[in-house]
């Protein structure tokens, strides 16, 4: 019996991140809901600018690469150009809250029936060490080099929170990777998030608290630490908008 | 003879899309293009398309971007300030080798600038843009008629070739009323076996992408897309001549400034003076041929423009600078008067001296 | 008894899974490097391996088959 082996819906190329880089355990997560819902085959992926620029190398489902921080307007069209496709971007935090956030907002607000997974690893990795939206407060970046001064550059922006208080999104989540139990609960809400759009419910966003050892200068190791130390207690796990359940409860 | 309706220049490129076979329409609003918009948030819904108001001119062309990876006739409208924005995306397309149409209903600039017609996006348009080696395939309406056979034509070349159209009208070519024949024949729109459709597990997958970091790679999409240009430039070109045989003076106008001059020509004529009107259809590729031989039997060339002078480069480039190319113009919503070109017009008759 | 599989050319030796394994059956070949220029991770104690799957589950890189 075979009790894991390479998703089908990852081709069998070799990733282009640095060792221990959390992002191909989502793109492991990602590819395993496709594989489990059957729906490589109608499945349309959208690839940020960012580390994850070059996903579109790495899935086996049709891909289209965005503009910085255009993804959900591209997946808007797409998924309007044919409603019975599934449609997912995938997008990390300097594209998804920073240089897109209006995308990002107008897209839950008007319950587009896609599904987003976005890597808040809180800094940009392709660029080589830069402050992000989500960098926290103190964070010692390439552009934020005496720590992230909040007189200076405000405060990280938590996504999942901010986008609850809108009437649109169907499903918010943030979840993260640094261990067994967190990558199993991980998998359940990306699961949830492409169920929603099979089902017709709308716009499901799942945050993925990742990791970035080497521009946060760390072992892989010591990076998943930093995220249970550091991360979550500013970026606390959980469910932050599930419409359907709320409704059922009235 | 076929049935005319009385349309606005906006309206007629809204139907004409539609009956290009275009089911999705994403825009922003913004003067004076809104009618563009404002037709299709009535019509879509009634034919199964798609309106949609998006939350920027770039999210607007993202959208378009993404239906036009799904392979669907698509387009957006703006003007000028809105078109800037659009830019990124523009570039983007034209990296992606994806078809589109896009109209820009000019406004003066540059900035916000004003709300009437202008003709000074002309090096934005014919130059691409947005960053990058590209082009756009550009065409310049003079009608209503035109606003409306043209829509249909750029997004079958969006179509043939694989690269963005745009219109490229003003505020008078939107604005104004004309009786239009709307009957035309389309072309359908050809296979797209790139198109990003999901794979439906029987082929490797599509990618539709700009990003390529090898330069060898890079350099060799590059070459590949400019000889695509070159066919576009081969067979596309379009203008038309008006009483060029015998012309000693010839004025080179496109769109709204086309018409203003063709009464010029006319008052001109009458006077004895042999002037006559090349109007260049297509912006991108430029109509060199008529420069060029018009070089050879004209004294000078004029060219009329709601600009500071923009295409006046074009035409100096086609005709080899071999003759004087003068500018007459007006700018920021002003609209040259068939006096004002007549008078240019005598000038240029008189040795270049004020009579 | 569980079997693993490695796409040995692939691994970034970054260690993961031997941190996350249960029952310490992986390491890093210290005296090994692969294509990549990694030390690739081996299964030092393969019959210890109860099948778990932890390492396949955690490696970012999928290079961990797993078969029990």
């Amino acid at each position: 019996m075979i009790v894991y082996d390479k998703p089908h819906a990852l081709l069998d190329v070799p990733l282009h991140y640095c060792p221990g880089c959390t992002h191909g355990i989502v793109h492991k997560l990602v590819a395993e809901v496709i594989d489990e819902l059957g729906i490589e085959g109608k499945t349309i992926g959208i690839a940020p600018v960012g580390c994850s620029v070059m996903a579109y190398d790495y899935f086996a489902c049709d891909m289209i690469e965005a503009a910085h921080g255009r993804a959900p307007a591209v997946a808007t069209g797409v998924k309007r150009a044919d409603p019975t496709k599934v449609v997912f971007t995938y997008q990390g935090d300097g594209d998804l809250a920073s240089i897109g956030m209006a995308e990002t907002v107008h897209a839950a607000a008007r319950n587009e029936n896609i599904t987003v997974i976005f890597i808040n690893n809180a800094i940009y990795g392709m660029t080589g060490g830069q402050m992000a939206p989500t960098s926290l407060v103190g964070q010692v970046t390439q552009t934020s080099p005496y720590g992230r001064d909040p007189k200076l550059c405000g405060y990280p922006i938590k996504v999942c929170e901010l986008l609850s208080e809108l009437e649109g999104p169907e499903y918010l989540e943030r979840v993260t990777v640094n261990s067994i139990p967190h990558i199993r609960a991980a998998k359940k809400a990306i699961k949830k998030a492409f169920q929603n759009q099979l089902d017709g419910k709308g716009f499901s966003l799942i945050e993925v608290v990742s990791s970035c050892p080497t521009n946060w200068g760390m072992t892989p190791q010591n990076a998943l630490k930093w995220i249970e130390e550091k991360m979550l207690p500013y970026y606390p796990l959980g469910v932050y908008k599930d419409r359907s359940a709320a409704e059922v409860k009235e | 003879m076929a049935d005319k309706v009385l349309m606005k220049g906006n309206e007629a490129i809204a139907e004409a899309a539609i009956k290009a076979g275009c089911r999705h329409y994403f825009g922003y609003p913004i003067t004076p293009q809104t009618e563009v918009a404002a037709y299709m948030a009535k019509r879509m819904p009634k034919i199964g398309g798609t309106f949609l108001q998006a939350e920027s001119e770039i999210a607007a062309i993202n959208m378009v971007y993404g239906v036009a990876s799904a392979g669907l006739r698509v387009m957006t409208s703006s003007s000028s300030p809105g078109i800037s924005f659009k830019g990124e995306g523009i570039s983007y397309l034209a990296g992606a080798d994806l078809p589109a149409l896009v109209v820009n209903v000019q406004r003066g600039g540059p900035g916000l600038g004003g709300i009437q017609p202008s003709q000074s996006d002309y090096f934005q348009a014919t130059r691409g843009g947005g960053h990058g080696d590209y082009h756009m395939i550009v065409l310049a309406p003079s009608s209503v008629q035109e606003m409306a056979e043209l829509t249909v034509k750029g997004f079958e070349l969006a179509d043939k070739y694989r690269m963005t159209s745009m219109i490229l009208a003003d505020g008078t070519m939107g604005q104004m009323m004309e009786p239009v024949a709307l009957d035309f024949d389309v072309a359908p729109a050809p296979e797209k076996p790139w198109a990003t459709t999901g794979t439906n597990l029987t082929r490797k997958h599509n990618i539709v992408n700009s990003l390529s970091l090898v330069p060898e790679q890079l350099e060799r999409l590059n070459m590949e897309r400019f000889e695509r240009y070159a066919l576009v430039k081969e067979n596309e070109t379009m203008y038309e001549e008006y009483m060029m045989d015998d012309a000693e003076i010839a004025i080179a106008a496109f769109g709204i400034a086309a018409r203003v001059s063709k009464n010029a020509v006319k008052e001109a004529r009458k006077m004895g003076i042999k002037v006559g009107l090349i109007r260049p259809i297509t912006l991108w590729p430029f109509p060199d041929a008529p420069f060029k031989k018009a070089a050879t039997h004209v004294k000078e060339i004029i060219s009329v423009e709601l600009s500071m002078g923009q295409m006046i480069e074009d035409v100096r480039l086609a005709s080899e600078c071999k003759v004087p190319v003068t500018l007459c113009n007006r700018v920021g919503g002003m609209i040259p008067s068939p006096e004002q070109v007549l008078e240019a017009v005598k000038k240029a008759n008189n040795g270049g001296k004020q009579e | 008894m569980a079997k693993l599989t490695f796409r040995t050319d692939n691994c970034k030796g970054c260690g993961l899974c031997v941190d996350v394994c249960p029952k310490k059956v992986l390491e890093l070949a210290q005296d090994k490097i692969n294509k990549r220029g990694h030390h690739p991770v081996e299964a030092a104690r393969p019959d210890d391996c109860i099948g778990c799957g932890s390492c396949a589950i955690m490696c970012p890189d999928f290079i961990i088959k797993v078969e029990r």
